[in-house]
């Protein structure tokens, strides 16, 4: 079972990173990083919503919670426990095809 | 806020009248002789911008030699054109109106906009309203993340966010307003020898507030460098109608109204000027922070959002591309 860091990361380097050569820390801001302009914010929130099955509300949208892969990675895990009693760290089937 | 800045609050000011001859000398210089056209087109909004640069051009040309157009959509403020005349009667200029609705309708705009919002909102059609709105930064860290208001024909609001597909629908047709309008003014310009003046204020140029090819493309910008509270004393000393000078920037864009701040600055203007200027002088945020009104963590901030609106926008200001260079251009 692939972990959220890794599923995040594997996203971020195929959707933003693409050609550019950079290494991206888990605890690197996206924002400070350029990482996502307006567009890319929403595909990141789309990416969550349909990977993990779960909903993001306005005020969940802080980078508190998805300003680098170990702080949206942790935020993941809080949600999924709380939602459905899943085990930290496991992974829900993909609901929807990611990538957009 | 009890602390009191060390930067002066006069730090945007400037002399308006040697910064008129100074534009205007420009102006006279690059349309006459480095551009060698006979006059220049306006594409005046009603907006406090673009009626400065009609007043400027008047000024450095002649008000015969300007042409000031106006470009109204089925989504306009009537307060765009009623104001637009104004200005173009103020300076005594020549105008023009083209209504450009039906060239929107031709390529799809309204149609596409509308498919894209209702991907989010599925029963948006006929009587409904819409416009993009950021988070106001003001009310905490948060992402700046676009939400689409609608207002139903029963006058009820509510605010979606949206998906990245939906925005960028969304985007890719509104955009087509700004560059009609671009294709309308370089018609004029075509016909009459004239060059086209573009309108951006530093901040708008600064951050990429501009379609690319759309309201970025121009001839000159003689405001570009200029922070937007300077445009309002130079304004105020060229003699700008009161009404155009008071009235809240908006885009008109959409056919609900929206300020330049929901849309893209996320701050109300004067705060972003002061931030924007703050962070070219290298004005650390703790002393500017009482200056501007907000704390210093928000002030720094918005230092990295305008870093990060930098990067995202870069692109908007970059020619096209060559694979290697031709010297003998």
């Amino acid at each position: 079972m692939p972990s959220i860091e890794r599923e995040i990361r594997s996203f971020i380097v195929e959707n933003f990173l693409l050609a550019r050569e950079e290494n991206l820390g888990d605890n690197d801001s996206f924002l400070e990083k350029g990482i996502f302009d307006s567009t890319g914010i929403l595909e990141l929130v789309s990416f969550v919503e349909n990977r993990y099955n779960i909903e993001l509300e306005p005020d969940e949208l802080v980078p508190d919670n998805l300003d680098s892969i170990a702080s949206l990675a942790q935020f993941l895990q809080r949600k999924l426990a709380a939602q459905s009693a899943i085990p930290e760290m496991s992974v829900p089937a993909p609901s929807v095809q990611s990538g957009l | 806020m009890n602390a009191t800045s060390a930067v002066s609050p006069d730090i945007l000011k400037i002399d308006a009248a040697s910064e008129t001859e100074r534009i205007t000398a420009n102006i006279r210089d690059l349309v006459f002789k480095k551009l060698r056209r006979k006059g220049a087109v306006v594409g005046v909004s009603g907006g406090i911008d673009s009626a400065v640069v009609a007043f400027l051009c008047a000024r450095a040309l002649g008000p015969e030699r300007v042409l000031v157009l106006f470009t109204p959509e089925a989504d306009s403020s009537a307060d765009s054109l009623r104001l637009g005349k104004m200005v173009a009667e103020s300076i005594a200029a020549p105008s023009l109106l083209e209504n450009i609705t039906p060239i929107l309708q031709a390529a799809g705009c309204y149609e596409r906009r509308d498919a894209a919002i209702r991907q989010v909102v599925p029963d948006y059609g006929p009587g409904h309203k819409c416009k993009l709105v950021l988070p106001d930064l003001l009310s905490g860290d948060r992402y700046p993340i676009y939400f689409m208001v609608v207002q139903s024909p029963d006058g009820k609001s509510e605010q979606t966010r949206l998906t990245a597909e939906a925005y960028l629908g969304v985007l890719a047709a509104t955009n087509l307003k700004q560059r009609t309008r671009k294709l309308v003014e370089y018609y004029y310009a075509d016909l009459k020898h004239y060059v086209v003046a573009g309108t951006p204020n530093r901040l708008e140029y600064d951050q990429g507030f501009f379609v690319r090819y759309g309201d970025g493309a121009a001839d000159l910008k003689p405001i570009a460098h200029l922070y937007k509270s300077q445009v309002y004393q130079l304004a105020a000393y060229l003699g700008v109608p009161q009404e155009v000078q008071n009235r809240v920037p908006t885009t008109d864009t959409y056919s609900l109204e929206q300020s330049q701040e929901e849309f893209y600055f996320s701050l109300p203007l004067k705060k972003m000027d002061l931030c924007l200027y703050g962070k070219n002088k290298g004005i650390a945020a703790s002393e500017l922070a009482p200056l501007v009104g907000l704390p210093e963590q928000q002030v720094e901030r918005v230092y990295n959002l305008i870093d990060a609106k930098r990067n995202a926008t870069r692109y908007l200001h970059m020619p096209p591309a060559l694979v290697e260079p031709i010297p003998e251009i």
